[in-house]
């Protein structure tokens, strides 16, 4: 590696402004959301074109100069943690929305397009892009194919790879590497999808081309209370069961909804041990018909209150408490810790019941607040990091979760990513032959390992070393956005 | 090990294989064997997963099915509609065959596919046994999963030549409560503007197909919601539309049925040629063509490469991975996908052109 040489020659291919030095510039690039851990990066690099980008990566190859993309830096995981010595790749510069095609109803845009902005560029045809992660306002389309991200709706309208129909990609060589497009169907392997949730390992994103969806004329949410837990999660199951796919399900235990109430008062009931959010959609019709089938399943599962609200700014009231259940769990105590495991819905009560018991025996409260839809779990382990011992507790216990997720047929990560953060309880979902696999595929793409080097996949010998022991965990996702 | 889990005999075949460097044509009932006949080598033995059947796991209220891929479609199917439920992507069954793992494999939808996704889409997880020899797992029985590469969702398409597929986690659909069709007398260019017209509204729609004069619309959902639309569509009701459909998925049209080399012809759904002659499904991304002669099949595709897609002839040479229409850099890249996977080419030897790399 000659990190002179490869200065020099990005000094001449990309005009100053795109690029940053100095250690008080590359700060705000330590970190992503996962902001514990922070590494200073070498430079950080702002492309303002395709053609830069693939200057950047022609001058890192050649000079063996690890790249690590970024988007807005919103992530869970430590996906865009720097690497010593390495380049960010920021993308946040190429900023455009290149096309809006109605006729086929997609749009084009480039990587640091904002989630929401998409939405906001179509909305006066009655359009828009489904996927909502909670950081929406903020994260970028690329962040989101990095991370196949998901957001509260996505139970009834899909992850970001069910709604992202093409890609332009650059290989760690420069070369573009065009994936599907406007049509619904492409020749030869499914490349677009494995690029989806590839944590910026396998190519770099310069363009998106994304489904736009007619907005549905009508909504309504339902607010529901129970006195268990294990009777809000059989609400869930029978919703389900009864043929209906809500637009959202959202379910918090009662610790959970006592802080949020405590915050932003969006009047829940606090006597509740779990409460549940159902959003369903469509045409009035229709909308109207599935509100009094989830009202009369919950009642039957024994519903101590049920509220619902029609208009948007009731609906808005609902949400606001869910939507601010992270912060406000962040004031029960000093430090919080997010777990991300997704498990099989008719499990839920189960598990939520064993989380309670782990909370008991390491004496750390849990707060859950979960997309229950998809079984997609974000329990909150409350600790003070300043208390010795506790952030091991914390630890102890999130390793735990997840490990619980795994054996009854879930995953680590729903939607998080696995980054940094997650790399130990990879060892435990994967076997090595098919961690091997993972890296065969990332070879295809990357024999040098120059993109994202060290994340997503955890090396054989970092395995072997974690043993069947495998609590790491990372530590607090805090920033000031939504989590929800 | 049960005798419908044949796990272990498939995976030993396969390392039998990889030590032997033997070929392997993979199959399942051979219902769409005609996709890839003129590829596969000569050399070959069979590896039929046509006995490694049932369903592993099914939950209805999971809304997922954990399935090994020998199980005929057939099968599934009736079970799932026992559970007022479906296949979102509602494969296409030739000569009513046809089994899981090669509606997988194929990567096949049928006229739902705009609206309830493509093939990949509703695919969770998988069990496969790779060209090394190895049994894996990839994804799951979630919904949410970004653990690791999705090496599920490459297998779809991939018409097994990266792996043989031992079980599948689909995801389902709950069935709607009613679905009807109606029908618009239309010219085509008449009709294909409609369609995207009707791309852009909240319509419960589940098929948009023309053919001969005729705009076929198909509405699923609550019955309130489904009559709504009719009368927003207009159109005449059509008893027995079911059928039309079934007809359309399943190849039995007489458009399908002629001596005429059958052409596959993928456009952006508004592309306004090819398409005078054609059958039209999926609101218009998918034309399919009896192509008069080889003058035709090449203006076809040529129009449709103006307009940003590509035309393929259904038969024998279907499968293959590499298409006209890829740059190079893609090409390469498929081919080092298949390296990652079956490096010694043993599965459908003949789907990729390993040595040109």
């Amino acid at each position: 590696m000659s990190r002179s040489l490869a200065l020099k020659a990005l000094r001449a291919a990309l005009p100053a402004r795109c690029l940053i030095t100095d250690p008080k510039g590359t700060k705000p690039y330590e970190t992503d959301g996962l902001t514990a851990l922070r590494q200073p990066p070498w430079l950080v690099v702002l492309p303002e074109t395709e053609a830069q980008v693939r200057q950047v990566l022609l001058i890192c190859a050649q000079h063996d100069v690890p790249v690590v993309a970024r988007g807005a830096g919103t992530g869970l995981s430590g996906g865009a943690r720097p690497v010593a010595d390495g380049v960010v790749l920021g993308l946040s510069r190429l900023d455009q929305v290149l096309e809006v095609d109605l006729d086929n109803c997609v749009a084009r845009v480039q990587p640091g397009v904002r989630n929401l902005a998409i939405s906001e560029a179509v909305a006066h045809h009655g359009l828009y892009y489904a996927p909502d992660p909670s950081s929406q306002i903020a994260c970028s389309i690329g962040g989101n194919v990095a991370e196949n991200s998901g957001g509260v709706h996505c139970l009834k309208y899909g992850l970001t790879v069910h709604n992202v129909v093409g890609l332009r990609v650059l290989t760690v060589s420069g070369e573009v590497l065009e994936l599907g497009g406007k049509t619904l169907d492409s020749p030869g392997y499914d490349l677009l999808a494995l690029l989806c949730g590839s944590e910026g390992m396998l190519g770099i994103v310069t363009e998106v081309i994304v489904k736009l969806l007619p907005r549905p004329p009508a909504s309504a949410v339902l607010l529901m209370a129970f006195d268990s837990a294990a009777a809000a999660a059989e609400t869930v199951s029978q919703i389900i069961a009864q043929g209906l796919v809500p637009a959202g399900l959202e379910m918090m235990d009662q610790l959970a909804t006592q802080a949020v109430e405590d915050f932003v008062h969006a009047g829940y009931p606090t006597e509740a041990a779990a409460l549940l959010l159902c959003e369903v959609d469509g045409v009035p019709e229709e909308v109207a018909s599935n509100v009094e089938l989830v009202s009369r399943i919950a009642k039957e599962y024994g519903a101590i209150e049920l509220r619902v609200a029609h208009e948007p700014h009731e609906q808005a009231a609902f949400w606001a408490g869910r939507k601010a259940a992270f912060p406000a769990a962040g004031r029960l105590a000093p430090d919080y810790y997010c777990m991300d495991g997704t498990i099989p819905r008719a499990a839920l009560a189960d598990v939520l019941g064993r989380i309670a018991g782990l909370a008991d025996e390491y004496g750390l409260p849990v707060a859950n607040v979960f997309h229950a839809g998809d079984g997609n779990l974000h329990p909150l382990i409350l600790y003070d990091a300043s208390v010795p011992g506790e952030m091991a507790k914390a630890e102890a216990i999130g390793g735990r979760i997840l490990e619980l997720c795994v054996a009854v047929g879930g995953t680590v990560t729903g939607e998080h990513g696995v980054g940094v953060e997650k790399l130990d309880q990879m060892c435990v979902q994967f076997s090595a032959q098919e961690l091997d696999q993972f890296f065969r595929v990332k070879d295809s793409f990357d024999p040098n390992g120059t993109l994202n080097p060290g994340k997503a996949i955890p090396t054989l010998a970092r395995c072997s070393e974690v043993g069947g022991m495998h609590v790491h965990g990372g530590e607090l996702p805090f920033n000031n956005l939504d989590r929800f | 090990m049960s005798a419908d889990d044949q796990s272990e005999r498939l995976h030993e075949a396969v390392r039998r294989a990889c030590a032997d460097a033997q070929p392997l044509l993979v199959a399942g009932s051979g219902s769409k064997r005609f996709l890839l006949d003129a590829l596969v080598s000569d050399g070959a033995a069979l590896l039929s997963v046509a006995e490694h059947v049932g369903v592993v796991d099914y939950r209805p209220d999971e809304l997922v099915v954990t399935v090994r891929t020998g199980t005929p479609l057939h099968d599934l199917q009736g079970l799932l509609d026992a559970n007022q439920q479906l296949l979102p992507f509602d494969p296409p069954r030739f000569e009513g065959g046809g089994t899981i793992g090669g509606a997988i494999a194929s990567g096949l939808a049928g006229p739902a596919r705009p609206w309830r996704g493509s093939v990949r889409d509703c695919l969770l997880g998988v069990e496969l046994v790779n060209g090394v020899g190895e049994r894996l797992r990839f994804g799951g029985q979630v919904m949410k999963n970004v653990a690791g590469y999705d090496v599920s969702r490459l297998q779809s398409g991939a018409f097994g030549s990266l792996g043989v597929l031992l079980t599948v986690s689909l995801r389902l659909l709950p069935k709607p409560a009613v679905e009807r069709t109606c029908a618009l007398e239309l010219d085509a260019p008449t009709a294909l503007a409609r369609m995207r017209q009707w791309a852009r509204q909240p319509l419960p729609l589940t098929g948009v197909g023309y053919q001969a004069g005729v705009l076929w619309a198909r509405l699923a959902g609550s019955e309130p919601a489904v009559a709504a639309a009719l009368a927003e569509l207009g159109g005449e009701p059509v008893a027995d539309g079911a059928s039309w459909w079934d007809d359309l998925r399943d190849h039995t049209l007489p458009v399908f049925k002629g001596d005429a080399p059958l052409v596959r012809v993928i456009v952006p759904p508004s592309a306004p040629a090819p398409l005078e002659g054609s059958v039209v499904e999926w609101a218009g991304g998918l034309r399919w063509f009896a192509a008069e002669d080889a003058a035709h099949g090449q203006r076809l595709a040529a129009e449709a490469e103006a307009h940003g897609g590509y035309a393929c002839g259904f038969d024998g040479r279907y499968a293959r991975v590499e298409h006209s229409v890829m740059a190079e850099a893609l090409r390469i890249q498929q081919r080092r996908i298949k390296h990652a996977f079956d490096p010694q080419d043993l599965f459908n030897r003949g789907l990729v052109e390993m040595d040109a790399d």
